[in-house]
């Protein structure tokens, strides 16, 4: 479980990033941070696995402050998987890019052996595993970067904007990807400006703005309201605003996942027939 | 990393900032020329005052202190070797008499100590107001104007102008690695300097990278297509420029001067120890 309670940070150019952030995500929960540039979601999320202490305020890792220990340590149960997949990778081979954080970590060779093989086979990369990192292309760089976080299987797995640059079927395997994750009791956090990836996975949302939290609900709820919206910089997804355009006509505004929009639309079709 | 603070262009305006950058360099030349040549507590106590006016002038107080301080960690490791050099082997300095047993020797062996860590924050006071007054582009202009070519000049200019993207580059990719399990500090010197491997490689991949990209993108912007370039902004010496010349020669003279015919006295002396 996370909890963070009045959490204030400055950068030390003096920039207040957040200011006064309470949250709690408790285990298996699937959260979704958003909010225009600067509103300081990654500023958030690096607090969780202790990259920033707090300025004032507390952030709890399962319980433990993260003030009183390394991130090496809270890493081994905070996954970060970083925007820029080129951040990170360094090893001549993917494989050697997989096993890096477990040897950090110290697992016994064999313990090494079977994760590297079980995450390559996960992000469904092994015939790679020979290859330089460096001759991926970009969605390829991205899995391997998320392999070698999942390769130590932490209960919390934090994306930064897991979605940017991706073409459209990467981005499909990866969402489901992410929901298999959150399936599997892990906690989720995902910081994203993509409206439809966050419509589509139907998670608890909350918007930041100016480095507070404007709302906390469920995407359903927060989607669909572009007065709140719009203050976060944020336009609601392209079938919510068709159907907000239709009210009119009696259909729901609180559409956001294109399926269901299909099947209601399909209905009235159907009865008008 | 704060030493490279005090370096950091902002742009302001002030009479020393829109001096001649030309100008500028000449004068901390100058001033780089007289702390070479005295060696005395007294002399460089005076030179250390002379980038003073400059620093209020230009309103950059806080910046040029902050380089002082990230100086700091150098000045004393200077002192300490001087002082134990000094002793240990006294005959490199003129005026101490072996061995260092009595108070005036040791007050002597301090103060040349003192004398030659002054000579490096004088270096480093002058040297940071030119760079926190002088914008990259000026600079750039100044190099142009005394004949070396372009392409010299547009490197230099670009690399300036790439150290804080470099800098900031280079934390994220340490935070990265951090959540992989990375401990920096961790281990003997080897395994240490060993560490950094995993921060060197993708930095140096981005930025050649970045420069292919910056290539690309200036070639097709049409760079180098005129042999002979303009300028936007032409460099003139103005009235202050001349004064700051003038000023600049007279106190070299009287430096050259008092360097040959009087012998300063040094403080302990002074003091009649």
């Amino acid at each position: 479980m996370l909890e963070v309670k009045d959490l204030h940070y400055t950068y030390s150019t003096g920039l207040e990033a957040l200011r006064g952030i309470n949250l709690t995500i408790n285990n298996g929960e699937f959260l979704a941070i958003m909010g225009q540039n600067g509103a300081g979601k990654t500023t958030l999320v690096k607090h969780f696995n202790g990259l920033l202490k707090p300025t004032t305020g507390t952030v709890l890792v399962d319980g433990i402050n993260t003030r009183d220990v390394s991130v090496a340590k809270l890493a081994r149960n905070v996954g970060f998987v970083f925007q820029n997949p080129d951040h990170q990778l360094f090893s001549e081979t993917v494989e050697e890019e997989i096993a890096f954080a477990l040897k950090n970590f110290g697992f016994e060779e064999s313990v090494v052996t079977k994760q590297v093989d079980w995450a390559l086979n996960l992000l469904d990369i092994t015939e790679y595993r020979k290859t330089s990192p460096f001759m991926l292309s970009g969605g390829e760089r991205k899995r391997v970067a998320l392999a070698s976080i999942l390769a130590w299987d932490p209960n919390i797995v934090i994306l930064d904007e897991p979605t940017i640059g991706q073409d459209y079927q990467q981005k499909e395997k990866l969402q489901q990807f992410i929901m298999q994750l959150n399936a599997q009791k892990k906690t989720v956090v995902v910081v994203t400006h993509d409206v439809e990836f966050v419509a589509e996975c139907n998670p608890r949302v909350i918007l930041m703005s100016k480095g507070k939290i404007l709302v906390d609900g469920i995407a359903e709820e927060i989607l669909t309201d572009p007065k709140t919206l719009i203050q976060a910089s944020i336009v609601p997804p392209q079938i919510t605003q068709i159907f907000l355009a239709l009210t009119d006509l009696g259909l729901p505004s609180n559409v956001i996942d294109v399926h269901e929009a299909t099947k209601i639309i399909l209905n009235r079709l159907r009865g008008k027939l | 990393m704060s030493v490279f603070e005090g370096f950091k262009f902002r742009k302001v305006s002030s009479v020393i900032h829109d001096l001649d950058p030309r100008i500028k360099f000449l004068f901390v030349s100058i001033l780089f020329v007289m702390a070479i040549l005295f060696t005395k507590l007294l002399a460089l106590i005076t030179l250390f005052f002379i980038p003073l006016p400059f620093v209020f002038l230009a309103k950059v107080n806080r910046q040029w202190i902050r380089s002082l301080k990230g100086a700091a960690l150098l000045a004393t490791f200077i002192f300490t070797a001087n002082f134990i050099v000094g002793y240990f082997y006294p005959s490199s300095f003129p005026e101490i008499t072996p061995p260092v047993d009595s108070l005036p020797e040791y007050l002597m062996l301090l103060e040349r100590s003192a004398s030659m860590t002054l000579r490096f924050v004088v270096l480093i006071a002058s040297f940071s107001v030119f760079f926190l007054t002088t914008s990259p582009d000026h600079l750039g202009l100044a190099l142009q104007e005394s004949h070396i070519p372009y392409e010299f000049c547009f490197a230099f200019t670009t690399a300036v102008r790439f150290v804080p993207v470099l800098a900031d580059e280079a934390q994220t990719i340490m935070d990265a690695q951090k959540a992989r399990g990375l401990e920096l500090e961790r281990g003997n010197l080897l395994k240490r300097v060993r560490n950094y491997i995993p921060i060197l490689i993708p930095l140096i991949v981005n930025a050649i990278r970045r420069s292919l990209e910056l290539a690309e993108s200036m070639e097709s912007r049409a760079w180098g297509a005129n042999a002979k370039r303009t300028n936007l902004y032409a460099l003139k010496l103005k009235k202050a420029d001349y004064i700051l010349v003038i000023v600049s020669l007279l106190m070299l003279i009287v430096a050259v001067y008092i360097w040959l015919n009087v012998s300063i006295p040094s403080l302990t002396t002074l003091i009649g120890v």
